[in-house]
């Protein structure tokens, strides 16, 4: 059994871990604010692109449309873009991205297709170099930027039109609420046409286009890729914090209730040492 | 007072500006053009350069970069990706 001492130092060991989870807890909570902000405003900005481009994708097809509309009419060669964040104690957040991904990347494999993997975030670089089929990897850096998200974007855009990937899919964990966050993929090339986002009401009047459709297209698809991979980053960011301050409160939780059974048996232990040594006094002073 | 306009400028950040305005002026790709309530949908891609947003006799002068400009008869959207008020 322990000693008292060892005892004690275990006891002072899981408060000083419960100060540090705590601390992260509170770090944790006053950051997901700021990031369900940053998340809630880029949001009319990604719904009016996607609205947009539903609507002129509707008046654009065949021969003139440009392939990051349509695709390159394969869909043998794959790139899966994962993003996570860059730092863990974050309960299963990433590791939940990274399986959507690697279930995806298998059912691929399976189907003989090639797949590549680009990574945004350091826990995707790190649980995904086993698969050995990284095109790059980028960090998120400490908060999102529209400056990472355009090198991610055009990395993705240089490996489609030097015709390495025929499909693009982008994975990332959808802040639903605080107590929810679900790993998801988006396809990005070609790109997917929100059947809800499209259909704006013209009352019977005609768009004009200047200059017209396919070169506004050519100029707003590429910029789409960059803003969807932003609110990937700031969906990530906001569930990071949500996801943190989850599991740092159950490890809060679980430290507390250590502590009281630590301190119980510390007690108890104690005590019994000293009714033992009662005892051998009393039964010492008797035999004399 | 003849209509407004409701008008939005949005980059990926945030919503810069959203609510009735007299009218908008905005340099796209092809020419500077200005909106007023009621105009014809219109799409075209912003040159960079200033977006002046006139109500009630107030000029309100936004700087943008990497603009879109789309007319619904729901409003006036620029998406830009650099947005920045001009003082």
């Amino acid at each position: 059994m322990a000693s008292l001492k060892e005892m004690r130092n275990r006891i002072g060991s899981v408060k000083a871990t419960q100060k540090i989870t705590k601390a992260l807890q509170m770090v944790a909570a006053a950051k997901l604010r700021r990031s369900q902000d940053a998340a809630q405003n880029a949001r009319p900005y990604a719904e009016r692109m996607a609205a947009v481009i539903a609507n002129l994708a509707a008046g654009v097809s065949g021969e003139g449309a440009p392939r990051l509309l349509v695709g390159t009419g394969s869909d043998q060669r794959h790139l899966i873009v994962v993003a996570t964040s860059d730092r863990g104690l974050a309960g299963g957040f990433n590791t939940s991205i990274v399986r959507a991904a690697r279930e995806r990347i298998n059912r691929l494999l399976s189907e003989g297709k090639d797949v590549r993997v680009l990574t945004l975030g350091r826990k995707a670089r790190d649980q995904l170099k086993r698969l050995d089929r990284s095109v790059g990897a980028f960090e998120a850096g400490g908060s999102p930027s529209l400056a990472i998200a355009e090198e991610v974007a055009a990395r993705v855009r240089a490996l489609f039109e030097a015709g390495d990937v025929d499909v693009v899919t982008l994975y990332f964990s959808k802040f639903k609420s605080v107590i929810s966050q679900t790993a998801m993929g988006v396809q990005l090339i070609p790109a997917q046409i929100e059947a809800s986002a499209s259909a704006i009401d013209l009352k019977g009047a005609v768009y004009e286009y200047e200059p017209d459709e396919e070169t506004i297209l050519e100029e707003l698809l590429p910029r789409n890729i960059t803003t969807q991979v932003f609110s990937a980053m700031l969906e990530n960011q906001a569930g990071f914090y949500a996801s943190q301050m989850t599991a740092m409160d159950n490890a809060t939780r679980n430290a507390g209730e250590m502590i009281s059974a630590l301190t119980l048996k510390y007690n108890r232990s104690r005590q019994a040492q000293i009714t033992k040594e009662l005892i051998e006094i009393i039964s010492g002073a008797e035999a004399l | 007072m003849a209509d407004k306009l409701h008008f939005s400028l949005v980059s990926p950040e945030r919503q810069l500006f959203s609510g009735l305005v007299d009218q908008v002026d905005a340099p796209g790709s092809e020419g500077d053009f200005g909106v007023l309530a009621g105009h014809a949908p219109f799409m075209t891609a912003l040159k960079e350069g200033p977006v002046t947003v006139h109500n009630d006799g107030q000029i309100t002068v936004y700087q943008v970069r990497g603009g879109f400009a789309d007319v619904t008869p729901d409003g006036f959207t620029v998406l830009a990706e650099h947005a920045i008020e001009a003082v």
